[in-house]
């Protein structure tokens, strides 16, 4: 099976899996703390991964800030807008039907993007790598930026899961989740902790669009072609399940980079056809405990 | 009576338009109208949210235009054809997809659609991102030449009229009764003995196989399938056309398509702004005016009447106040 195709190609397509891959864990794992806290399927968060990118693109070429500080600067910006956006669009919203925070949400995207393609134009702006150069693995040349992108998601998806299932922080959070007006007779202010939710999941994405900058392009449509993979990867994962989006995340975008060695033609639906199976066995996420209801 | 005579009126209304209006823009109206239709009954009335059907707008018209480039068939059968095929395509995805709910529904039928999207990308017969050109308008029944606009126009009228009263006799027959019923209380439909898996399966084939009526119309009145019929965009797009006209109205469809399609011709030189206009507008729609305008005017016209019926009778007690 493995004949002509050679262990550089084959590695280089898994390490270009791994990378996508933890763009997907960490945009998935965003929107899955969204959705378990809030129950809203945030349709936005392609636009603000998109809006992180450019919002370092921005500090970059207008103040001079370089990417360190953007990395922490950025997704801080991003996630303010998105407390904003929770408390005058998504919070009035809370008592219909889900639907409609779902397409607010959408609308907000629409609104975005657009205003964003208005004024830079659709084509992709360049950010320049911060670390250039890399490292021979003797069966292959390993950018170090690349390997940076990789360690770091990984580290922030092991520290996200600990803030929300091993801390106190978390299990309020899990609390109001199951039972909001016990909690709140407790003393707790669950519509702040909504705000600040929606906050820190928008600020991963945002993360997540600094992070992408210097790899892809900085342009306007980044998120929203991002974005249908990252639902399937939700769906794939189970709607509420954190380590089920993360685990989901890398293993789609190893995946996928493993078609494209094997199968090319099939590399853009492998996700896609994957979910199709998933949803077959195992119709509530394949790494969801329980049945589906 | 009134019925008969609006009816009547809104068909010489159809007649007469091409004359006062570029026919093009009107057929694509109706193309959308029959889309809007479709989605309606499904999310109006089954209360699910398809994200994704364009890929039953889109596959139709890839299938029609096919039939109709490389097979003698006529235009009416290669456009039955297309929404047949869009009605197995939902079968299929119902099956896997109808006992989500929700949200959860409208991310599978997402994915599915750009799955179908990357199909339709990718298959040998589809032309890739060039889409399906030269689509020929074979003749009519075997016997019209209806390549001309102006005669094409009174075919795709009458396609319209037949699938808007399909959509009616669906939403007013007993089974658009139980359809509500499954919408608004589930468990209780289960245990009058109806299995609404089934019910809402259905809705969501007639509904998939109204869709790509549309589709295969459209087809046929460019005279070309893009992708972009299939793209996810269009799904949102009939959304906001449903929304704004009016969730689980009769007539909402068909304001939401032509007030959306108007707005679209008019500002289309206005580049991004016609993206941020719908955005703005669904934005609107949903904060403000859920019922959409259709439902909006509806209420008014109620709130009205029973005002008025309260001036008369001033005194009646427990009075109902509109809302």
């Amino acid at each position: 099976m493995f004949d002509g195709i050679s262990t550089q190609l084959l590695m280089g397509q898994v390490l270009i899996g791994l990378i996508n891959g933890s763009f997907y864990a960490m945009l998935s794992m965003g929107l899955v703390i969204i959705f378990g806290m809030m129950h809203v399927i945030n349709f936005t968060h392609g636009a603000q991964y998109m809006l992180g990118a450019f919002v370092a693109w921005l500090l970059l070429n207008h103040l001079g800030i370089g990417y360190w500080p953007a990395l922490v600067i950025a997704p801080v910006l991003v996630a303010i807008t998105g407390m904003i956006l929770e408390r005058f669009l998504l919070r009035p919203l809370a008592g219909l039907d889900h639907l409609y925070s779902l397409l607010a949400t959408y609308a907000v995207a629409l609104i975005v993007e657009g205003l964003v393609r208005y004024q830079y134009g659709s084509t992709g702006l360049p950010y320049q790598n911060p670390i250039p150069g890399g490292v021979n693995l003797g069966f292959m040349f390993m950018p170090y930026y690349r390997l940076w992108v990789v360690v770091f998601s990984v580290v922030t998806c092991i520290g996200t899961w600990i803030l929300i299932e091993h801390t106190k922080l978390g299990s309020y959070l899990r609390a109001a989740n199951e039972k909001p007006q016990l909690v709140q007779t407790f003393g707790i202010n669950v519509p702040k902790m909504m705000t600040l939710t929606y906050g820190f999941g928008v600020g991963l994405a945002g993360l997540c669009g600094v992070l992408a900058a210097p790899i892809y392009q900085v342009s306007p449509s980044m998120g929203s072609s991002l974005m249908i993979v990252v639902f399937a990867v939700v769906v794939i994962g189970g709607m509420g399940s954190i380590i089920g989006a993360v685990a989901t995340g890398y293993m789609l975008g190893v995946v996928e980079g493993l078609t494209k060695v094997f199968y090319p033609e099939a590399a853009s639906v492998v996700i896609f056809l994957f979910m199709t199976v998933a949803l077959y066995l195992r119709p509530a996420g394949i790494f969801s405990g329980k049945e589906q209801n | 009576m009134v019925r008969l005579l609006l009816i009547a009126a809104a068909i010489a209304l159809l007649a007469v338009a091409p004359f006062q209006f570029y026919s093009v823009t009107l057929m694509t109206i109706m193309c959308f109208v029959v889309f809007a239709c479709s989605f309606n009954l499904l999310l109006g009335y089954s209360g699910l949210l398809c994200f994704g059907h364009a890929m039953f707008f889109g596959g139709a018209a890839y299938v029609t235009g096919y039939l109709l480039k490389s097979t003698p068939l006529s235009i009416e059968l290669a456009i039955l054809a297309g929404a047949a095929a869009s009605g197995l395509l939902g079968l299929f995805i119902g099956l896997l997809t109808i006992r989500r709910q929700g949200i959860q529904f409208a991310m599978i039928t997402l994915a599915f659609s750009q799955f179908i999207y990357f199909i339709l990308l990718q298959a040998p017969f589809t032309g890739g991102e060039d889409g399906m050109q030269a689509i020929p308008r074979s003749p009519l029944f075997g016997l019209f030449d209806v390549a001309d606009n102006g005669t094409y126009y009174y075919v795709v009228a009458a396609i319209t009229l037949i699938s808007v009263f399909v959509y009616y006799r669906v939403v007013h027959s007993p089974y658009g009764e139980i359809l509500k019923a499954v919408r608004d209380n589930q468990p209780r439909v289960e245990s009058l003995g109806f299995d609404p898996e089934r019910i809402k399966l259905l809705a969501f084939v007639i509904s998939a196989t109204m869709a790509g009526v549309a589709g295969g119309m459209k087809a046929t009145v460019y005279q070309f399938a893009t992708l972009t019929d299939a793209s996810w965009p269009i799904s949102a797009e009939v959304i906001l056309m449903t929304l704004l006209g009016g969730l689980g109205t009769l007539l909402g469809p068909i304001f939401g398509a032509g007030i959306i399609i108007w707005l679209n011709d008019y500002l289309a030189g206005f580049g991004e702004w016609a993206l941020i206009s719908q955005g703005v507008i669904l934005l609107v729609v949903i904060v403000f005016f859920r019922r959409g305008f259709v439902g909006e005017l509806s209420a008014l016209a109620t709130f009205l009447a029973s005002r008025r019926k309260g001036e008369a009778k001033a005194d009646a007690p427990g009075q109902a106040r509109a809302h």
